[in-house]
């Protein structure tokens, strides 16, 4: 089965850590990800672009469509990036995404969300 | 020989050209490796030159040279780092007899045994399986299960370390294991087809293949294991569940139920196939839970329409797979039969006590049946509730779809 990982943080977090700290923690990224890859679960992922680079699309107030500068959201937290790994259950996904130093950090939280398939039975 | 015919020929080749290399060098990791690359090196030179006059012995051959260049290069690495001159192994010289070994079955099934070993998770059994059994290469794995294929690599990898580091051998189960150990290669056939069947018609065909495999291997299975009941009714309900595959879905790929398929378009050969299997199994077999699920089958396909189903004989099958087999997903089963024969609301006492079942409660497949009984006895508003809450719960999304459409048709005064 397989689980999107949604990485929700404060944006800007990591520029009032300190050198250490960040490597602590791309380090413990990079420990993460490598179990994933190795045990065969991690089936892709992307960390995405400041909040401040996004722009959004919406309908416009008088029809139509327009797009605007900047996150849709307007939160604490922002949409950091994914990672989609491929589980045999659901609390494995779950305890992969407690172990993310975000969460473990307090920088933010991880939404564990299932992946709708394709495939179906008849009822 | 055009390529298809190649592919079935490496399939079946696989696991004979696997067991010659185990028994000969053990090492089932790096012989595993070895033989997948003769697989590809045939699927590439075969189409393009023609079979090999012998092309067992010249995958035996081709993989026994890939594994000895592993050694030679293992030994020149280490030899490099110690600094130190190695003579060439003895075993590196040693040439590949032609063809040593009859075909044996014996070794597709202590193959089929290793790779759905309990050290294993489900995933990397039925991935192990399809790799070292059926000869599928892991790109045609990975695009089968919809992951990348280092992704899939990895997971073969590391269920043959698995498998090493718990000092399995490439033997036979004890007969007191055996039981159990069987148990989970019909697991994973079943797992297998199930997963091809499920694809939905949009899907790649990768996915559609799974099932002939499955159904392949369930062959296989039941010609090295004629005497064995269960293994003869697992062949024969995915025969049974198959042939409903062009009734499955609708012009639009949607999900048809089994009452609304169009049983003309039912694989005639395959019911009679399967329902002649498990008929045959039943007569010298004590009945297992796949025999008695490929009974009920049976029971469905003889029904000409929806209408003229035995009901009462599927009930008291139910009730024989209840006792073999208990847990809840049987229960929800039994439930809609029991609603046929004895009407909606018995069907839904049943399911009561699977809300205080830990592996039913809240699930979607529960929240369905149930929407679908409530439909039954009238309660339109409570059904409608139910299906919505059934395709929330669910993440397949032909399943969403269809019971979206469910509770469409009980809004307001819609047409039922």
């Amino acid at each position: 089965m397989k689980y999107m990982l949604l990485i929700w943080n404060r944006p800007g977090f990591v520029e009032e850590l300190s050198e250490a700290e960040r490597n602590a923690i791309f380090g413990e990224v990079d420990e993460i990800m490598k179990e994933l890859s190795e045990s065969g679960e991690l089936v892709g992922g992307e960390a995405l672009a400041h909040p401040s680079q996004a722009r959004t699309a919406r309908p416009a107030a008088g029809g139509g469509t327009e797009i605007t500068d900047g996150p849709f959201v307007e939160s604490k937290e922002q949409f950091a990036g994914y990672l989609t790994v491929d589980c045999e259950t659901p609390e494995r996904a779950a305890e992969i995404a407690a172990r993310w130093p975000d969460v473990r950090h307090g920088f933010g939280v991880l939404e564990v969300r299932a992946v709708m398939e394709q495939a179906g039975t008849e009822m | 020989m055009t390529s298809p015919a190649v592919e079935d020929l490496l399939r079946t080749l696989a696991p004979q050209v696997l067991g010659v290399l185990v028994r000969r060098h053990g090492q089932f990791y790096a012989c595993e490796d070895a033989v997948q690359e003769a697989l590809l090196a045939a699927a590439v030179q075969w189409p393009e030159q023609g079979l090999p006059d012998h092309p067992r012995a010249w995958l035996v051959t081709v993989a026994t040279r890939r594994l000895t260049d592993e050694w030679r290069g293992e030994h020149a690495r280490r030899a490099r780092e110690v600094a130190v001159a190695v003579r060439q192994p003895a075993y590196a010289t040693v040439a590949p007899p032609a063809d040593e070994e009859p075909p044996g079955g014996d070794d597709t099934l202590r193959l089929l045994f290793l790779c759905c070993h309990p050290a294993l998770p489900v995933s990397a059994q039925v991935a192990l399986t399809l790799r070292a059994v059926g000869g599928l290469s892991t790109a045609e794995i990975a695009r089968a299960y919809l992951v990348p294929e280092a992704t899939m690599s990895q997971r073969i990898r590391r269920a043959k370390q698995r498998i090493e580091a718990a000092g399995a051998r490439f033997t036979l189960p004890s007969p007191a294991d055996r039981d159990e150990r069987l148990g989970a290669v019909l697991r994973v056939l079943y797992l297998v087809f199930n997963e091809g069947y499920a694809a939905s018609s949009g899907e790649a065909l990768h996915r559609a293949e799974l099932t002939a495999e499955a159904i392949r291997l369930a062959r296989e299975l039941r010609r090295l294991l004629p005497d064995d009941g269960e293994v003869a009714g697992l062949l024969a309900l995915m025969l049974l569940t198959d042939a409903h595959r062009a009734a499955r879905t609708g012009p639009d790929g949607e999900l048809v139920p089994l009452a609304e398929q169009d049983r003309s378009r039912w694989d005639r050969a395959a019911i009679e196939e399967g329902v002649a299997l498990v008929t045959e199994a039943l007569t010298w077999s004590s009945p297992g839970p796949y025999q008695v699920q490929a009974a009920i089958a049976a029971v469905h396909a003889e029904a000409p329409t929806a209408g003229t189903t035995d009901w009462p004989q599927i009930v008291s099958l139910y009730r024989v797979l209840a006792h073999l087999a208990p847990n809840p997903m049987v229960t929800l089963n039994q439930a809609v039969a029991v609603a046929m024969v004895d009407g909606p609301r018995a069907g839904l006492a049943l399911l009561e006590p699977l809300d205080a079942d830990g592996r039913t409660a809240g699930h979607h497949r529960l929240t369905a049946v149930r929407a679908h009984l409530l439909d039954l006895a009238g309660d339109r508003a409570d059904a409608r509730a139910a299906y919505l809450a059934a395709a929330r719960a669910t993440t397949s999304l032909p399943e969403r779809r269809y019971l979206q459409a469910r509770a469409a048709r009980l809004a307001g005064d819609g047409p039922r």
